[in-house]
Parts: structure tokens; C-alpha cells; sequence
């Protein structure tokens, strides 16, 4: 037990993940980073990204976007506006948001606010990432 | 005194109500458990949000952030959230109360006041009254969702970032058990570093605090959450009072069904007394006949 390390994924809606994991990598704002278990305490924000997580030797991908990860005394703790494993993805509503924020950007690459550009890009980043997370899987 | 017909007809009109009624308590009660359910969800998140918000505002200088700023108040807004179906007792209209409260208070300080509202009974009390409306969502406490709650907040952190408004503060009904709910009032913003660090700790044991690596620094990480927290807190708000909403209608249901069934008791009463006075009568007639006859 020592050497494993207790994840636990909460959004708002639920508590998507509470297992204990041999590693867990999550998309932090400074970059990509792993944590194994005994790592030092880290608390890290967290942009839109794939995470995934070892549990002995198989592999978990989930979809996250927005939020914070929280490292103390082996628990690990992903606080995310939405996380989803990549079963769980629903593929037809993802392409349907990046065909709708891929359409929204090239309205705004047009000549709009800056602020509808931003949130087109977020929402592509997030449609993207779920894509590729479930992709990945089948 | 009323005919039978008009008693009858009173009973089986009574009858049908009892029956709404009850249905209607039914799916409360089965909407209770949703709304129930969805707010102990969320409450690891917030619990776990509010810890860290609460270690990282020990660690900053609170002038650093707008959102902590502390102002003069001339202007006070208050969030107001209530259901947006009516039928649920006194529930509302405690809100309501206690939100007028508040702007009674504000305006003898002097201040001037303004609102928001989520949820349509709230926004149709106040839209009627002489008070600036900044925030008005409805049809969203059904199935509360994180999008609505951050339109609020973001709304919010505007009017406060733009200096109309100097504090916000959120009243809800909190959820205290399924008889009892009670009308909260919580400042919102400006965040105080206080509030934070003796609000709800985080479940885990205490002991030395370790120190940790942020990344990015505490700083910006704190204005990245701070938002967030707004959020999350306008959320939770929503959550307990769709759940108080529920409890409420279930608590509000139950006493017009018991109301309905005393109703019915009593009429049934007069009901079988006016049916024998009658037959009474009846018999006294045709004794009273025969005795004629008999001469």
C-alpha cells in the first residue's frame, strides 16, 4: 500500500474517480506533470487536457477542463469543472462542439469581440481533448 | 342547511383535490431525493474548494486582489435565490421577507440598494417593486446546472469589479432537514480572507501543514480560483435551495392532504346526519298518514 498513491477526480456534478493508482499525469498550467506516490505536497491549477492514471498496469484516460489538483501525504485530489473517463464520452456531442466552436472561431477570426474568440478557443480545446481521449480507447 | 346533493357534490370535489395533493407530495418527495442527491455531490467540491481558497488567502496580501477589496459601501446588492414553482408553503414568501429585510436595513444606513435574482418567484415579487434589478435568471432551479450559476457570478464579480456595486451578499434557503428551512443570508463578495479560513475546513486530519509547490505562484493561482469560488458558492446555493424548494412542497402537500381529509370527515358527518333527518322525515310522514287513515 505504501507505495500507491489515493487519486480521487471530483467535479460538481459527481466524484468521478477514488482509487488508488501507481501514477497519475495531469495537465497542469505550467505543463504536463506526473505524480507518483510520496510525491511532495503540490498544489497546481490545471488547463484543459487529457490526464491519465497507472493502477496496476492499466492505463485510464480521462478528459478534464478547468480546476485545480491538490498533492498532500499521498492523496491525490483533481478538483475539475469536468472530468469524463474515456468511455464515458459522449464522441457525438464532442464533434458537434468542436464543428460548432470551429464555426464560431472563424466568425470571430472575421472581425468580432476579442472575448467570443477566447471562449471559441476553450470550447475547441475541450472538444479536442474529449476527441482524442475517446479515440484513443476504441 | 345544505341539501345532500350539495354536500356530496362538496365531497367528491374535495375528494379529487386530496388527490392532487397527495400526488403532488409524491413527486416532491421523489424530486426530494434528486435534489438531495445532487447537493451531497457537490459538497466534496466545495468543501475541498473552500480549503484550499482558505490556505491560499492565509499566504497572500489581500490588497493584492480586487476581489478581496474592501470598500465603503455606498451601493449593497443582494443576490436573492428561490424557487421558481410556488406551492411549497411559506417558502418563498420567508425569502422574500427576509431580502426585504435586508434592503429596509441597508436603506436606513443610507446605502443604496440593488438585486438579483435566480428562480421566477423572486423575480416576480421583485420586478414589482421599486428596487434596480442587476441579475435575473429564472427556469433554472428544475435541474440547477453550473452554467447558470457562473452567468451569476460572472455578473457579480462585474458590477463589483466596475465599482457600481461595493458588496454582493447571497441569501438562499438552506436546507436544514426535511421540516426546516431556513432563509440564509452569506456575503459573497467581496471575499474576506477571514470567512475563508474559518469556513468549511477540508475533511482531512489536521496536522503540520505541509508546505507545498504551487504552480503557478499562490497569487495566481488565487486569481484564477477566486472566481471559481464565487461560483461555486452561487452553486451550492442553488443546489440547497432547489432541495429546501422540494422539501417544502413535500412538508406544504402533506398538510393540505390531512386538511383535505379532515374536510371530508366532517362532511361525511353532516352528510349521513342530513340523510337520516330526512329518512326521519319520511317515516314520520307515512306514520302520520296511516294514523289518518286509520281515523
Amino acid at each position: 500500500m505504501a507505495n500507491k498513491l489515493n487519486l480521487e477526480v471530483v467535479t460538481p456534478t459527481k466524484l468521478v474517480v477514488s482509487d488508488e493508482v501507481d501514477l497519475c499525469t495531469v495537465p497542469g498550467t505550467e505543463g504536463v506533470f506526473g505524480v507518483m506516490a510520496n510525491h511532495a505536497p503540490i498544489l497546481s491549477t490545471l488547463t484543459i487536457g487529457e490526464m491519465h492514471y497507472d493502477k496496476d498496469g492499466n492505463i485510464v484516460r480521462l478528459a478534464v477542463s478547468g480546476g485545480f489538483v491538490e498533492v498532500s501525504s499521498n492523496r491525490m485530489t483533481v478538483l475539475a469543472e469536468a472530468a469524463e473517463i474515456s468511455e464515458e464520452i459522449d464522441v457525438d456531442r464532442a464533434l458537434k462542439a468542436k464543428e460548432r466552436a470551429e464555426k464560431r472561431l472563424q466568425e470571430a477570426l472575421s472581425g468580432r469581440e476579442e472575448i467570443d474568440m477566447a471562449r471559441a478557443k476553450a470550447a475547441l480545446a475541450r472538444a479536442l481533448t474529449r476527441l482524442k481521449v475517446a479515440g484513443k480507447m476504441s | 342547511m345544505a341539501s345532500l346533493k350539495d354536500i356530496q357534490l362538496k365531497i367528491t370535489g374535495i375528494k379529487k383535490t386530496e388527490q392532487i395533493t397527495k400526488a403532488m407530495n409524491m413527486v416532491a418527495a421523489a424530486k426530494f431525493r434528486g435534489a438531495q442527491e445532487r447537493m451531497e455531490e457537490f459538497r466534496p467540491y466545495a468543501g475541498k474548494f473552500a480549503g484550499v481558497m482558505g490556505q491560499l488567502a492565509g499566504m497572500v496580501d489581500p490588497n493584492a486582489f480586487p476581489l478581496m477589496e474592501e470598500r465603503d459601501v455606498k451601493k449593497s446588492m443582494i443576490l436573492v435565490v428561490t424557487s421558481d414553482r410556488g406551492l411549497c408553503g411559506a417558502f418563498n414568501a420567508n425569502i422574500i421577507a427576509t431580502a426585504e429585510k435586508f434592503l429596509a436595513e441597508k436603506r436606513s444606513e443610507g446605502k443604496e440598494v440593488a438585486i438579483g435574482c435566480i428562480g421566477k418567484k423572486g423575480y416576480q415579487y421583485f420586478s414589482k417593486q421599486d428596487v434596480e434589478m442587476v441579475i435575473d435568471i429564472t427556469d433554472c432551479m428544475a435541474r440547477v446546472q453550473m452554467v447558470d450559476a457562473k452567468a451569476a457570478g460572472k455578473e457579480c464579480i462585474r458590477v463589483f469589479l466596475d465599482g457600481q456595486i461595493d458588496e454582493v451578499h447571497l441569501l438562499y434557503g438552506r436546507f436544514v432537514n426535511v421540516v426546516t428551512q431556513k432563509p440564509t443570508l452569506k456575503k459573497l463578495i467581496p471575499i474576506s480572507a477571514a470567512d475563508l479560513s474559518e469556513g468549511e475546513p477540508a475533511e482531512e486530519e489536521s496536522g503540520p501543514k505541509p508546505t507545498y509547490i504551487y504552480e503557478p505562484d499562490p497569487e495566481e493561482i488565487l486569481s484564477i480560483l477566486m472566481p471559481m469560488f464565487v461560483n461555486v458558492q452561487i452553486m451550492a446555493a442553488m443546489l440547497e435551495t432547489a432541495c429546501s424548494e422540494q422539501a417544502a412542497r413535500m412538508t406544504a402537500m402533506d398538510n393540505a392532504s390531512r386538511a383535505c381529509a379532515d374536510m371530508i370527515h366532517e362532511l361525511t358527518l353532516a352528510y349521513n346526519k342530513a340523510r337520516q333527518a330526512s329518512i326521519t322525515a319520511e317515516l314520520m310522514d307515512i306514520v302520520g298518514g296511516a294514523e289518518a287513515l286509520k281515523g
